[in-house]
């Protein structure tokens, strides 16, 4: 939020002004009532162990989240991260578990499999100016069938270098997924850079207003493919976690993960016009899909339910922030 | 501005130190129930929208009620999503489930976790679909599939007798154990193969059958792949569908055809609105199996196990009836009515 921005506002109620000032706010007290409400309805909602699930649960659409978010600031759109994530991870597991590689020369290749796809997706919004919908729209269809030919059936028996992340460590006999330590340092670097670093801010700059940013001198054409392929980055290490995650390589994962990453966006206050958001935020709107889901099913409460509460919160929160930022 | 930064920081922590304290009840994992005393028992289907699973959850629902057990339910997002069940798997036993019934949307992808959970004492039982491998889970409760497949083969060569069949499949998706034992059932039940292992996952073929498609168990997909059969040979004159929504599907596109009257299609499934499929015509004979009664059985099983420790075992065939309205000699069947008043296990 900038302060020529704040000082415009000084008309609004006084809500508007504490959303605009913490656009965080929203989903911190959605995630919090949610966590008041299912803590009261079931006396296993509450507890570390079922926390560090919730945890683990999201590290995958959390990951893939992170490059969400750099896209959608850049007001683009991913389709294709499921998808990418999907064939990441079945060449990673196959080189490794069936191929006989090195389990970190297999992750190598995924992870730059990923990225290369990240970058192609960059290229073509950048270089023919593409809208960044129909390109990774073409390019989930690409990295699914590229999946399916490579291989229909699951691969099994990865070796342990796979599952480690999987893998879990006592915290105060609370057991902790490797796997959500990553996540969380995923996040804490990428908060970092977007604050603090040049190169993030410039990804704001180039999300607020393309023009302005290339006439105050910031390339903008380089700041988009970093960003595409940045974003391919956190799927390849996304298909890393969901390989330890599930313990096997799945042709099949992922194919709710576009939408599944972009309500967690969107949850977590970003908006799709782009210039405005925060990774935080991100971390918390998946946090909130996944309490929903675990806290319903402690409670008994069938899955569609959770998908109903989902469109709901979608929707709340696009229109808390349309209403606070409408001019 | 850093300062509300600060401030926001400062919800945000004790928030998460909110969630993540620990209990208030002392509860351990060996604990039967959810604080009240009450068994628990879940039921994590492929999807919460086939009629097939509903029927799956009625008879569960029905059997806990009836024993006085809490049901938990889950599914996946979509047919073979293995993640949404591994998370609903995650959350029933940390619910305090006894036992868990699942029908796998992939049977290999599934196995770790199901490893995982009867490491914690959670008893496992596959319905309807075994895992891969079948010793996977503690015990499988479901339709022979294989055997679905042969008796509805059996009666097509019976009622095609004197004809060259011409044959397309219209099939589940690659990989799936349960379409490959249909389809090869169906083809060994015909005679047009022979010496098929039950447990194959590849789908056998024969030179008879001019078109093979994946149809994902889908009305729409259905249509679509037998449009493109047709396109392929207009001379088919049988048509094997995985499912009843597949067979209705092929029937719209034969009929857009004008070809609905000289093809004949077999079906497996025997869902309330299949068996009326067949009552109208359009599905010539189907494979009755019984959903409700699997799930049914597994309550049963879980609340014998969570009482005396008694798990289940092994597998146990739920039974497979031929529904058809031009029955065949040499072929057991059941008329439709029969077939209405027991679709799916309705009692």
């Amino acid at each position: 939020m900038s302060s020529e921005q704040s000082a415009a506002l000084d008309q609004r109620p006084g809500i508007v002004k504490v959303l605009l000032a913490s656009p965080i706010l929203g989903p911190v007290v959605a995630l919090l009532l949610a966590c008041i409400f299912f803590a009261v309805m079931s006396p296993r909602f509450l507890s570390g162990p079922n926390f560090s699930l919730i945890l683990q649960q999201v590290m995958v659409v959390g990951v893939l989240a992170i490059g969400q978010t750099l896209v959608i600031i850049t007001t683009g759109i991913d389709l294709s991260n499921g998808m990418v994530m999907a064939l990441s991870g079945v060449l990673i597991a196959s080189f490794a578990s069936q191929k006989g590689l090195n389990p970190f020369l297999a992750i190598t290749i995924g992870l730059l499999v990923a990225m290369g796809l990240g970058l192609l997706n960059g290229g073509l919004v950048t270089g023919i100016g593409l809208p960044a919908f129909i390109v990774t729209l073409g390019t989930l269809n690409i990295a699914y069938a590229l999946t399916r030919i490579y291989t229909t059936s699951t691969i099994t028996n990865l070796p342990s270098a796979l599952t480690f992340l999987g893998n879990t460590f006592s915290l105060g006999g609370t057991a902790i997924a490797n796997g959500t330590i990553l996540m969380l340092v995923l996040y804490g670097i990428t908060w970092f850079m977007l604050k603090y670093t040049p190169a993030g801010r410039s990804v704001y700059a180039v999300g607020d207003n393309v023009e302005a940013a290339r006439l105050a001198g910031i390339n903008t054409r380089r700041v988009l493919l970093g960003v595409y392929t940045i974003a391919g980055l956190t799927y390849g290490i996304a298909a890393v976690l969901q390989l330890a995650r599930t313990g096997v390589g799945d042709p099949q994962a992922g194919q709710t993960s576009n939408l599944d990453s972009i309500t967690a966006v969107v949850l977590g206050g970003t908006s799709l016009f782009g210039g405005r958001g925060s990774i935080v935020g991100t971390l918390l709107g998946a946090l909130i899909v996944g309490v929903f889901r675990n806290g319903l099913q402690l409670l008994g409460v069938e899955s569609t339910y959770q998908v109903l509460i989902t469109g709901i919160l979608v929707i709340a929160a696009v229109s808390v922030d349309q209403l606070t930022h409408r001019k | 501005m850093n300062l509300k930064r600060l401030a926001v920081l400062g919800l945000v922590i004790p928030l998460i130190t909110a969630c993540g304290s620990t209990p208030s009840t002392g509860d351990s994992g060996a604990a039967p129930a959810n604080g009240s005393g009450q068994i628990v028992v879940g039921l994590i289907t492929k999807t919460e929208t086939n009629p097939f699973f509903v029927k799956m959850k009625e008879g569960a629902q029905a059997k806990a009620t009836e024993l006085g057990v809490k049901l938990l339910t889950g599914a996946g997002a979509k047919d073979g999503d293995n993640e949404g069940q591994v998370t609903a798997m995650e959350n029933m036993i940390n619910a305090g489930a006894k036992g868990i019934m699942i029908t796998p949307s992939d049977t290999k992808a599934i196995v770790p976790s199901i490893q995982k959970a009867r490491a914690a004492g959670v008893v496992v039982i596959a319905l309807d679909t075994a895992t891969d491998p079948q010793s996977a889970s503690d015990a499988l409760f479901a339709t022979d599939n294989f055997a679905a497949g042969t008796l509805i083969g059996q009666w097509a060569a019976k009622a095609m007798a004197g004809k060259t069949p011409v044959i397309a499949t219209l099939d589940l998706a690659p990989g799936i154990t349960v379409g490959a034992q249909r389809h090869n059932g169906f083809l060994q039940g015909m005679g047009l193969v022979s010496g098929i292992a039950s447990t194959a996952t590849d789908l056998a073929s024969s030179k008879e059958v001019v078109c093979a498609q994946d149809t994902h168990g889908d009305q729409t997909e259905g249509q679509t792949a037998m449009e493109n059969c047709l396109s392929k040979n207009s001379n088919i004159n049988l048509v094997y569908t995985i499912n009843e929504p597949a067979a209705f599907g092929a029937y719209t596109a034969l009929k857009n055809a004008g070809k609905e009257k000289n093809v004949t299609i077999v079906s497996v499934d025997g869902g309330c609105q299949g068996v009326q499929g067949v009552v109208d015509g359009k599905i010539a004979a189907t494979s009755q199996q019984y959903p409700l009664k699997m799930a049914s059985m597994g309550v049963e099983a879980i609340v014998k196990y969570a009482k005396d420790g008694t798990k289940p075992t092994g597998y146990t065939d739920t039974g497979v009836t031929l529904i058809t309205d031009k029955a065949q000699s040499g072929v057991d069947s059941k008329d439709s009515t029969f077939g209405s008043a027991n679709c799916w296990g309705t009692k």
